[in-house]
C-alpha cells in the first residue's frame, strides 16, 4: 500500500464526510473507506422505482450548520434548499389546522380554531427563538465535562455558565421546563387547540421510543425548533434532488480539498497495537495505516464490531451497552401516478408543497406509542409527510409524483420480530390510516417501498436502526454523549476518534459532530 | 390569503394606482391615485376617507368592565364619562408598552378598546376575578375615519345628531340616513376628524352615503401613504415603526416605556393599581432614560449637502419608516424611526428616540441623510411634538 494517511474516516454518512472535509481543509491526508457503493449514510437519494427518486431515509433538510455550509462552499458543490412553505394537519372531522410560512396568513388560520392560540402563537415564537439561541453556542462546542477540574473544561463550563446567567430570569425558567417537561405539558402551557398542540408535540417525539406526554421530550421540540435556514430559525427546506445530493455535495467539497472518498471498502476492524489505534484492516484483507482513525459509525458498532471489548475497560463498554438506540421510525415511500387529494382540503394547493402531519391529537400520538411501548407497532402510525416532486419536479415524472412518509412507532424490538410480512402489515397501516384522510392515495400508487428500524440496520449498519444514532433524550446528550467522559470525540483507545451522532450534539443531517469531531481532533495537534 | 375589508368592492374600484399594502392581514389601499400627494392635501383641506377597518375591536362589557380596563390601561378609564373615549398605552409588568389604542366608554358598564394588534389573550388573561366579558368584534364592526376640515360639515348632512356638540375625543350613537352607527371625534392625522364604527354589513351603504354627501365638498378616499405624512406632523406614534412592542422584542433594550414614548401623560400614577405601576413609578422618580422627540432638519445644512455634489436638495415627499441615526459631538446618540417632508409645513420633519439629556427642545444633532450613494450627516434640531396642532383639531 504505497499511500499513507493522515486520518482514516470509516463511514462515509455525511458526518464522516464532514470531517474528512475539515481534515483535509487542514492539510490532513484523509481516506474515507465506505462499506456501500455510494457514499451518505441515511442522507442518499436512489431511483427506487424508474424514473422516481426517493430520498429513502432521511428527507428534510434543517439542522445543517450554517457554519459548515459556509465553511465547505456547499452551494458550490451542488446544495441547493427549496423552502417548505406549510404544514397541513389533517382532522378526522373534516377539517384541517394548517401552518404556514406568512405571518398574516398563518394568524389567520389559526384564528379559525382559536383567537387565543392565534395570540400566543407570536409570543411562543420569540420565546422559542430565544430559547434556540441560548442552546445553540452548545451545538458548536465540544461539551466542557462538569466533572472534571481541569482549567480548559472549567473554562468552557464558565462560558456557558455566563450565557446562561445572560438569558435573563424569565428565559432561564423557560429552559429550565424546556429541559424537563414532556411536549404535551410544555404545549398546554400556550395552546388550547388540540391539533397545534399535536402537531408541535410530533417534533418531540421524532426519532424516539417516546411519546409525547414522556418528560424530556420538550426539548427534542427545541432540537427540531433549532434548524437554521440563512440565520433564520426553524426554517425547515428539501434539499434539491433529495438528501443525497447533500452528501454528495459534501463529498465533492471534500474531495476539492484533497480528501479520497473509497466505496465499497468495508472495514472490520479497528488495528490496535498497545491501546493505540494504527489503522484499519479491510474485509479484502487490505490494511490501511494511519496516525488517527475516526468512526462515523455508531458508538454500539464502533466499539463492539470494529475495536472489541477486549481492547477497551469493562466501565467503557458496560456504558455503550446502556447508551440506548431503541429505533422506531420507518418509512414508507411512494412513487404516485397522482396526487393525493385530501378531503379537508381538495385539490392542489399550496398545502402540498409543505408537510402534511397525521397526527391529529395529542391523545392520537401517545396512543400510537402505547403500542410502541409493549412491543407492537402502531396501527395508527403518526406521519411527517412531504410530497418532494412538488417541490422539485425532478424527482419524478412529469406528472408523477413521489410521497415520503415518515411514520411512527415501528419499535426495533417488535414482539415476536420482524418479518416480510410484518413489514408490510405496517406499510398498509400507514396507507389504511392516510387513505382515510386522501383517498384517492391507492389507486395512485404505482410502487411503495417500505423500511423499518431493521432494514435501516442491515442496510446502513446503524444499530437497531435509530435515525439519530442513539436516542436524543437527556440522559444521552451534551457531556453523557454517548458516555460520560467520553463525549469530547476521543475514545479508550489511543488515536481512535468518534465522529458520528451517537457523540454530541446528536443527530439529524447536522454535520456538527463530524465538524466537532475534526476541529477537536485538529486542536489535539492530531495526525 | 390576505384578507379584503368590507369596503373592498368600492375601494378596489377606486385604485387607480393598483398598490395595495398589509395591514394586520387585510389588503388596504397605499393611494388610490398614482401619487398620494391629492389625498394627502384632502386631509389638510377638505376631507379625507379612510378605510380603518383592519383595526382590532374589543367590547368589554360588565359590571367590573371599567376595573378590568384600568388594571390593564395606565390612563384612568373609571373617571372616563360616558361617551368619553381615552387613548391609552398598556403595559406589561416591566411597564414596557404592549401595546396603545383608544378606550370608549359606550355606557356605565361597556367599552371599546380599539388597538393595532390582537389584545384578546391579554385582555382575557387578566380579566380573572373581574365580572367582565371580552368580545372580540373586528370582524362584525368595521370603521371608516373621516378626516380634515370639511369632515363635520360632510358628516352632519347625513347624520341625525347635531355634531356641534360632539367635543375632541368624545363619543355619540347617532344614525347616519337611518343607519346606526357610533361617532367618535378621534383619528389618526391631528385634524378635525371623526372615525365611524358600524356594522360590517351596512359598510357599502354608509361609504356610498358619505361619497354623496361629501363630494361637494370635496371628499377624498385617501390611502396609507397619505395617512402616513399626516400622523407622522401630527406626532402620532406607530406600532413595530416607531416602538417595539413588549410581547414581541427579543432584546430588552427593544422595549419601551411610556414615558420614553412621551405618553407619561396617560399614565396615571394615582391610581390604586395597574400593571406595570411599580415599575412605572420608580421611573417617573428617577426620569426615562430616553424620550421620543420630534427632530426637524435645518434647511441650510440640508441643501449645502446636495449643493456640494452639485444637485438641489431632494425631500422625502412619502414617509420613510426606517432607523436612521442621530448624532451630537459626532457620536450616535439616538435614532429616528419615521420622517418626511410635510409638504404643509414646508419641512423635513421626524420622529425620534433620544436619551433624555439630548431631549430639550432646541437641542442640535445631526442626522444622517444619503447623499448621491454618500452618508452625510445633516444639521437638525429637536422642536416641540406636534408638528401641526390646528386649532379646529380640538374646536
Amino acid at each position: 500500500m504505497p499511500a499513507s494517511y493522515d486520518a482514516i474516516v470509516i463511514g462515509g454518512g455525511h458526518n464522516g464526510l464532514v470531517a474528512a472535509a475539515y481534515l483535509a481543509r487542514a492539510g490532513k491526508r484523509v481516506v474515507v473507506l465506505e462499506r456501500r457503493e455510494r457514499v451518505g449514510g441515511a442522507a442518499f437519494s436512489e431511483q427506487v422505482f424508474p424514473g422516481f427518486t426517493f430520498s429513502v431515509f432521511s428527507y428534510v433538510v434543517s439542522l445543517l450548520r450554517p457554519e459548515i455550509i459556509r465553511d465547505l462552499d456547499l452551494p458550490r458543490h451542488g446544495l441547493h434548499v427549496l423552502p417548505l412553505e406549510s404544514t397541513l394537519t389533517p382532522l378526522p372531522n373534516g377539517d384541517y389546522l394548517a401552518q404556514w410560512n406568512d405571518h398574516d396568513q398563518n394568524r389567520r388560520e389559526l384564528a379559525r380554531h382559536s383567537l387565543r392560540d392565534a395570540e400566543a402563537y407570536d409570543e411562543f415564537g420569540r420565546l422559542m427563538h430565544q430559547m434556540s439561541r441560548a442552546v445553540k453556542p452548545f451545538l458548536g462546542m465540544a461539551p466542557p465535562d462538569p466533572g472534571s477540574f481541569a482549567p480548559r473544561e472549567l473554562a468552557a463550563l464558565g462560558r456557558l455558565g455566563r450565557q446562561l446567567r445572560g438569558l435573563g430570569r424569565d428565559q432561564f425558567h423557560a429552559l429550565h421546563k424546556l429541559l424537563t417537561m414532556s411536549a404535551a405539558d410544555y404545549l398546554d402551557e400556550w395552546f388550547e387547540t388540540e391539533a397545534l398542540k399535536a402537531t408541535k408535540s410530533a417534533s418531540g417525539i421524532i426519532g424516539t421510543l417516546q411519546g409525547p406526554r414522556s418528560p424530556g421530550t420538550a426539548y427534542v421540540l427545541l432540537h427540531h425548533y433549532m434548524g437554521e435556514l440563512d440565520g433564520v430559525f426553524r426554517a425547515w427546506g428539501f434539499a434539491k434532488g433529495g438528501n443525497g445530493s447533500v452528501s454528495a455535495a459534501i463529498a465533492g467539497a471534500a474531495r476539492a480539498l484533497g480528501a479520497e472518498i473509497r466505496t465499497e471498502a468495508p472495514v472490520t476492524n479497528v488495528l490496535v497495537e498497545n491501546g493505540r489505534a494504527t489503522g484499519v484492516a479491510l474485509a479484502s484483507g487490505e490494511e490501511i495505516r494511519a496516525q488517527r482513525v475516526l468512526s462515523n459509525a455508531d458508538p454500539r458498532r464502533t466499539f463492539f464490531d470494529l475495536v472489541g471489548e477486549k481492547h477497551l475497560p469493562a466501565e467503557f463498554t458496560d456504558a455503550i451497552r446502556k447508551f440506548r438506540f431503541r429505533g422506531a421510525s420507518a418509512k414508507v415511500n411512494l412513487a404516485l401516478d397522482a396526487l393525493p387529494n385530501f378531503t379537508c382540503l381538495p385539490g392542489p394547493g399550496a398545502h402540498l408543497r409543505g408537510a402534511i402531519s397525521i397526527g391529529p391529537s395529542v391523545d392520537y400520538l401517545e396512543r400510537a406509542y402505547d403500542e410502541a411501548k409493549y412491543g407492537e407497532f402502531s396501527r395508527r402510525p403518526y406521519m411527517d409527510i412531504v410530497i418532494p416532486s412538488m417541490i422539485d419536479p425532478g424527482m419524478a415524472p412529469p406528472g408523477k409524483h413521489v410521497m415520503s412518509i415518515f411514520a411512527q412507532y415501528a419499535p426495533y424490538h417488535l414482539n415476536g420480530g420482524w418479518t416480510d410480512a410484518r413489514r408490510e402489515a405496517f406499510g398498509d397501516a400507514v396507507i389504511d390510516t392516510l387513505a382515510e384522510y386522501a383517498p384517492n392515495l391507492k389507486s395512485a400508487i404505482l410502487h411503495r417501498q417500505v423500511v423499518v428500524p431493521p432494514d435501516i440496520e442491515r442496510t446502513l449498519g446503524i444499530t437497531e436502526g435509530s435515525i439519530f444514532h442513539g436516542e436524543l433524550s437527556l440522559q444521552q446528550m451534551f457531556f453523557l454523549r454517548p458516555v460520560p467522559e467520553w463525549a469530547k470525540y476521543r475514545t479508550p483507545i489511543h488515536g481512535l476518534w468518534q465522529c458520528g451522532a451517537g457523540t454530541h450534539p446528536g443527530g439529524g443531517v447536522m454535520g456538527a459532530a463530524g465538524r466537532l469531531a475534526a476541529l477537536e481532533l485538529l486542536k489535539a495537534g492530531g495526525a | 390569503m390576505l384578507k379584503q375589508t368590507p369596503f373592498h368592492p368600492r375601494t378596489a374600484a377606486l385604485c387607480q394606482s393598483h398598490a395595495w399594502r398589509r395591514w394586520a392581514g387585510f389588503v388596504v389601499a397605499s393611494s388610490y391615485a398614482l401619487s398620494h400627494e391629492r389625498e394627502y392635501h384632502a386631509i389638510r383641506g377638505a376631507a379625507a376617507l379612510f378605510d380603518v377597518s383592519p383595526l382590532h375591536k374589543y367590547l368589554v362589557r360588565g359590571r367590573d368592565a371599567a376595573r378590568l380596563l384600568d388594571q390593564v390601561a395606565t390612563h384612568d378609564v373609571s373617571r372616563a364619562q360616558i361617551g368619553q373615549a381615552l387613548y391609552s398605552p398598556w403595559c406589561d409588568v416591566r411597564g414596557k408598552v404592549l401595546d396603545d389604542g383608544t378606550i370608549a366608554r359606550l355606557d356605565e358598564t361597556t367599552f371599546r378598546l380599539t388597538s393595532a394588534e390582537p389584545n384578546l389573550r391579554w385582555l382575557q388573561d387578566n380579566a380573572h376575578g373581574f365580572e367582565a366579558r371580552i368580545e372580540d368584534v373586528s370582524a362584525a364592526t368595521t370603521a371608516l375615519a373621516l378626516q380634515g376640515p370639511n369632515a363635520r360639515a360632510i358628516l352632519q348632512q347625513l347624520s341625525d345628531r347635531d355634531l356641534g356638540g360632539l367635543k375632541y375625543f368624545r363619543v355619540t350613537e347617532a344614525r347616519l340616513r337611518g343607519i346606526p352607527v357610533t361617532i367618535s371625534r378621534t383619528g389618526y392625522t391631528g385634524d378635525l376628524g371623526y372615525e365611524i364604527w358600524l356594522d360590517a354589513a351596512d359598510a357599502l351603504a354608509v361609504w356610498d352615503a358619505l361619497i354623496e354627501a361629501g363630494t361637494p365638498y370635496g371628499i377624498t378616499p385617501a390611502g396609507i401613504l397619505a395617512l402616513d405624512v399626516a400622523r407622522i406632523e401630527a406626532g402620532l406614534m406607530l406600532l413595530d415603526v416607531d416602538y417595539v412592542p413588549a410581547n414581541r422584542t427579543l432584546v430588552d433594550s427593544q422595549t419601551s416605556s411610556p414615558f420614553e414614548l412621551d405618553l407619561g401623560w396617560a399614565v396615571k400614577l394615582d391610581k390604586a393599581h395597574f400593571i406595570g405601576k411599580q415599575a412605572l413609578a420608580a421611573e417617573a422618580r428617577s426620569g426615562p432614560a430616553w424620550r421620543f422627540v420630534g427632530i426637524q432638519v435645518e434647511w441650510n445644512s440640508f441643501e449645502r449637502l446636495f449643493a456640494g455634489v452639485g444637485l438641489a436638495p431632494r425631500v422625502p415627499t412619502a414617509a420613510w419608516r426606517t432607523s436612521v441615526p442621530l448624532y451630537a459631538g459626532g457620536e450616535q446618540v439616538g435614532y429616528a424611526t419615521s420622517g418626511v417632508w410635510s409638504p404643509l409645513l414646508k419641512q423635513y420633519i421626524a420622529l425620534a428616540h433620544v436619551p433624555s439629556r439630548w431631549s430639550a427642545p432646541g437641542t442640535a444633532l445631526e442626522m444622517e441623510v444619503t447623499v448621491e450613494h454618500r452618508r452625510q450627516r445633516t444639521a437638525a434640531r429637536v422642536v416641540k411634538k406636534p408638528f401641526f396642532d390646528p386649532e379646529r383639531k380640538r374646536a
